[in-house]
């Protein structure tokens, strides 16, 4: 319940910003950071608390945007049902991939390699396929109405992403109180002792995916419709593959707040640098190669490890050290 | 006589050019303690994965409550009521102690907090209360294997697969195990244990299965097995049991 009130107040604090004097280049940055938490959340929910790390939620994330995007402008539907058919769609790639490879046992390395190649297979298909737009890409008319998922405002639109990115918290809260995360979690730690225990680790780990792959999929359709242009780079690039990993690693992979936290930081880290090197291409990747190094270098649990380091040390007057613990 | 809870039938297994078990055959009773010992890759853990359905044996059949389960996955025979522990001590390293043994509740109890109270309760019988919201690597050797048998038990099992829970320990904490095994068989579990600790077989087991070499070789009360020439060759090697005949007379 103190999780619960948690994610209450941190979003709620957040929502209060656009009553602040909260320029345009403020919202426009925080809308971004949360789009990339959102995807992170996704990878998380995967990566983090079942241990199986992709390289490879492009897949989904592109998915996400070119049914939100293609279904709008090819099909003339209404952009509310292509955004949910886009999360749909997202889910049921991700059904598909980790049919192919849980039932094959991939695991480790291998289930990451065979991520980034679906990934990139995907991309190579949009980069050709005449119904993504090929090569040009697909520009979703401005038509600044609600029924057509647009707004004026860009308040309304960091909201919005806002409200995305508040639901996939609870589902992480959730998947923390449950019996399917205690089975994920499981799983991660060591799955043939958890299959001894009566845990079906490929449907566990199948549900996983296809709810990771669902809400990676929300930040593309968001992406669709906030910047109402895709291409096969965007939609299906490594870099969001790698930004959704990278903010849950950072941030703390397998915890509730790990990949907002991380999003805001990477992303803060990111536009630092570009203020004081101005727009150096590829800096960007420098700067995340660096945060990741030091992260895994000094803190493995990320930053919501950092956090519950300095709490407990609070909490007791002297920190038992766990080999103390061991010993007595 | 009714048939026994688990009948393994001339099982077999092999690892590319290695035999590893070889038309075994053996039996657990409902209610009682049995044992399986032999040397050291003797194929003993081959034979439980393959009862627990980890292992798909080559060639034989396993029967448990009377349904043939050769081949079943071993979520399934975890739900049926056959539970394991591991040799190589297997405890999910990042979660507590009682986080570990919910895992095994979870297969009898939906709900989180169910689970987290049936953990708690399996835990202090077996002797963890002190420990449970100890992260599992912080656990002593006897403690991990004490975490083995806590979450196989959570699952409720009706045949408990021990696969050498004496190994490591010292003789005061194997003094503190046996009882505990002997506390779960009279809570109406019955039980298949691999053990190298011949005392506690003696004291534990009525009846005996002797593997060596992948083939089963000797059967029989305990006493009586450990007398057995063919038991005492295995363990010790061509000629022993004449030299240990001997050296008796
Ligand atoms: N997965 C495996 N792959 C190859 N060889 C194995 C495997 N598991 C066991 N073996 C071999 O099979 C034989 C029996 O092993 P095991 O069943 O562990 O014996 P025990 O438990 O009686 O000591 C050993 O020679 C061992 O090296
Ligand atoms: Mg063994």
């Amino acid at each position: 319940m103190r999780r619960l009130a948690m994610i209450v107040l941190v979003v709620a604090v957040l929502a209060a910003v656009p009553f602040t004097e909260a320029s345009n280049a403020v919202l426009n940055f925080l809308v971004v950071a949360l789009l990339i938490a959102l995807a992170g959340q996704g990878w998380n929910v995967l990566g983090g608390y079942g241990g199986q790390y992709s390289f490879g939620h492009a897949a989904f994330f592109g998915t996400g945007a070119y049914v939100t995007a293609v279904l709008q402008v090819r099909y003339g539907v209404n952009a509310w049902l292509a955004f949910a058919l886009g999360i749909a769609a997202g889910a049921l790639v991700g059904a598909v991939i980790g049919a192919l490879t849980f039932r094959s046992g991939l695991r480790g390395s291998y289930f990451a390699l065979v991520t980034l190649a679906f990934a990139e297979v995907l991309r190579i298909v949009a980069s050709v396929a005449p119904i993504t737009g090929a090569g040009v890409g697909t520009l979703i008319k401005l038509d600044l109405r609600h029924e057509a998922l647009q707004f004026q405002s860009r308040a309304v639109f960091y909201w919005a992403i806002l409200g995305l990115v508040a639901l996939s918290l609870v589902i992480a809260w959730a998947i923390e109180h449950s019996r399917f995360g205690a089975w994920l979690t499981a799983v991660r730690e060591n799955e043939d002792a958890a299959r001894a225990l009566g845990v079906d680790a490929t449907r566990v780990k199948l549900g996983a995916m296809t709810l990771s792959a669902a809400i990676t999929a929300a930040a593309g359709c968001f992406y669709a419709q906030y910047f109402l242009f895709i291409d096969a780079g965007i939609a299906y690039g490594p870099w969001i593959s790698v930004e959704a990993l990278l903010t849950a690693i950072i941030g703390g992979a397998g915890t509730i707040f790990g990949p907002l936290f991380g999003a805001l930081l990477v992303r803060l880290l990111g536009e630092a640098a570009r203020l004081v090197t101005g727009d150096a291409p590829g800096l960007d990747l420098v700067i995340y190669g660096a945060a990741l190094v030091l992260v895994v270098a000094f803190a493995p649990r990320g930053l919501m490890g950092i956090v519950a380091d300095i709490r407990s040390a609070f909490r007791r007057p002297a920190p038992r050290p766990t080999a103390e613990a061991a010993g007595g | 006589m009714a048939e026994p809870l688990l009948t393994v039938r001339n099982v077999s297994k092999h690892f590319g050019g290695l035999q590893a078990v070889d038309a075994a055959t053996l039996f657990a009773e409902e209610g009682r303690i049995t044992a399986l010992i032999g040397p050291n890759g003797a194929g003993k853990t081959t034979l439980f994965a393959m009862i627990s359905g980890f292992v798909r044996p080559d060639a034989g059949s396993v029967r448990y409550e009377g349904c043939d389960i050769t081949g079943a996955p071993p979520h399934e025979l975890a739900r049926l009521g056959i539970a394991r522990t591991f040799q190589i001590v297997q405890p999910f390293a990042g979660l507590t102690v009682r986080e570990n043994i919910a895992v095994g509740a979870h297969m009898r109890h939906r709900g989180r907090n169910a689970a987290l109270a049936a953990a708690t309760a399996i835990a202090r019988e077996m002797g963890l209360g002190d420990m449970l919201d100890q992260p599992a690597a912080a656990l002593t050797v006897a403690g991990r294997k004490r975490l083995e048998l806590a979450r196989a038990l959570a699952t409720q099992p009706k045949l408990l697969l021990l696969d050498e829970v004496l190994a490591g320990l010292n003789p005061s904490e194997i003094r503190d195990v046996v009882p505990v095994i002997r506390a779960i068989q009279a809570r109406g579990v019955s039980i298949m244990m691999i053990e190298h600790v011949m005392q506690a077989v003696m004291s534990l087991s009525e009846h005996v299965f002797v593997l060596a070499e992948g083939r089963i070789i000797a059967q029989g009360p305990p006493e009586g097995v450990s007398a057995d020439p063919r038991v005492i060759e295995a363990y010790l090697g061509h000629g022993a049991a004449k030299l240990t005949a001997a050296g008796a007379a």
